[in-house]
C-alpha cells in the first residue's frame, strides 16, 4: 500500500513518518507538499506533527487553507483512512473533519515525555491490530494538547465510541496525574462518526522501533496496513467490528 | 477603514494563561486582582463603503479565521 504524508512549512515529523511507514513497516510513502492539489493515488494519509505555518493565529488554523486540504477532505469523504497525528490532529479538528479544538495545555508548560496511552476503539483502521485496553508508550511533545469539546460534544463521542485513546497510568487507569495536559475525559485521540479519520496528539511514528525507547507506535501502522490487506480501506464501507 | 477584532475565550472555557498572569499579578502584590482571561486583538484596514458593510465583512473574517467558534467568541468595533 501507498502512504502520502503531507509536508506543510514547519512540519517536522513527516521525515519521521515517511521513516515508520517505509523502513518500518514495509510500505511506499511519498512526501506531498502543501501546495499539491492530489495525492498521487495514495491509499492512507498522514498529517504529521511539527508547527504548521509556525502555528500562527491557532496551531492548524492556516494549514487547513493549503491547496492539498480538498483532496485530504475528499479522500476522508470517500472513506480513505487519514491519520492527523500531534499538529496533523490539531489541523484536522481546525478543517472540522474532526470535532473539538485544542486549548494551552493546563501546566502551561510544553510537555515532550513518553506517556502510556489506552487504545479504547479497535475498530478503526489504525488501531485494528490493537486489543481493546492495550496500553501503548508513545511520546508526546505539545504546548497545546487540552482537548476540549462542548458537553454534547463530549456526549456524543462517548456514546459512539469516538475515543480512541486516552491518556491513563501505567495500570491503564485514568486519573488526574496520568492526564499531562488537561484534556477533557482524558482524551489522547479520536476518531470521526465513520471512523476512517483518526487524530492523536502522541507520537506513534516516533515509538516504532525500540532504539526509540518504545516500539507501542508500530501498531497504528501495521493496522492499516491490515486494514488496506483485508480490502477494509479507501472508499468502502467503514469498519464494522 | 478600520475595524478592531476582540477573541477571547469563551466563559466555559478555561484559559490556563490567564490563570498564570492572575497569579503573577497576585505575587506582585496585586491582592485585588480576581481573574484575567488572556486574548487576541487584531486591526483589519479595508476598503468598505460605510460601516455597516465593514462590520459584517469583518465579523464574517472573525466566524471564519480570525476565532475559532469551538472554543472563541469575537467582538468587532469598526472605528
Amino acid at each position: 500500500m501507498k502512504f502520502a504524508v503531507i509536508v506543510f512549512p514547519g512540519s517536522n515529523s513527516d521525515r519521521d513518518a515517511y521513516h515508520a511507514a517505509t523502513a518500518v513497516v514495509g510500505e511506499q510513502a511519498s512526501l506531498v507538499w502543501h501546495k499539491d492539489t492530489d495525492l498521487g493515488g495514495a491509499d492512507a494519509v498522514i498529517l504529521p506533527g511539527g508547527f504548521a505555518h509556525g502555528d500562527y493565529l491557532r496551531s492548524g488554523a492556516i494549514a487547513r487553507f493549503s491547496p492539498i486540504m480538498p483532496a485530504v477532505s475528499a479522500f476522508a469523504a470517500r472513506g480513505g483512512p487519514v491519520l492527523g497525528i500531534c499538529n496533523g490532529f490539531q489541523v484536522l479538528l481546525e478543517a472540522g473533519l474532526l470535532p473539538g479544538a485544542m486549548v494551552r495545555n493546563r501546566g502551561i508548560k510544553f510537555v515532550s515525555r513518553l506517556v502510556p496511552v489506552r487504545v479504547d476503539a479497535i475498530d478503526t483502521p489504525f488501531t485494528r491490530s490493537c486489543s481493546e485496553g492495550q496500553v501503548l508508550r508513545m511520546p508526546i511533545a505539545h504546548g497545546e494538547g487540552n482537548y476540549f469539546a462542548d458537553p454534547d460534544t463530549i456526549a456524543t463521542l462517548e456514546r459512539n465510541r469516538q475515543v480512541v485513546f486516552r491518556y491513563v497510568d501505567d495500570a491503564g487507569q485514568t486519573t488526574a496525574v496520568a492526564n499531562p495536559n488537561g484534556s477533557a475525559h482524558a482524551i489522547a485521540g479520536i476518531c470521526n462518526a465513520e471512523r476512517n479519520v483518526v487524530g492523536l496528539m502522541p507520537h506513534p511514528e516516533r515509538a516504532c522501533e525500540a532504539a526509540l525507547g518504545s516500539a507501542d507506535g508500530r501498531a497504528v501502522l501495521q493496522s492499516v496496513v491490515k486494514a488496506y490487506a483485508e480490502g477494509l480501506v479507501a472508499g468502502r464501507p467503514a469498519i464494522v467490528r | 477603514m478600520r475595524a478592531r477584532v476582540y477573541v477571547t475565550l469563551k466563559p466555559s472555557v478555561f484559559d490556563p494563561q490567564g490563570r498564570v498572569v492572575a497569579d503573577a499579578l497576585q505575587t506582585l502584590g496585586y491582592d485585588d486582582v480576581r481573574d484575567v482571561r488572556q486574548g487576541k486583538f487584531f486591526e483589519v484596514e479595508l476598503e468598505a463603503a460605510d460601516r455597516g458593510v465593514a462590520e459584517a465583512r469583518v465579523a464574517e473574517m472573525a466566524a471564519k479565521l480570525l476565532a475559532n467558534p469551538v472554543i472563541e467568541s469575537y467582538r468587532v468595533e469598526v472605528l
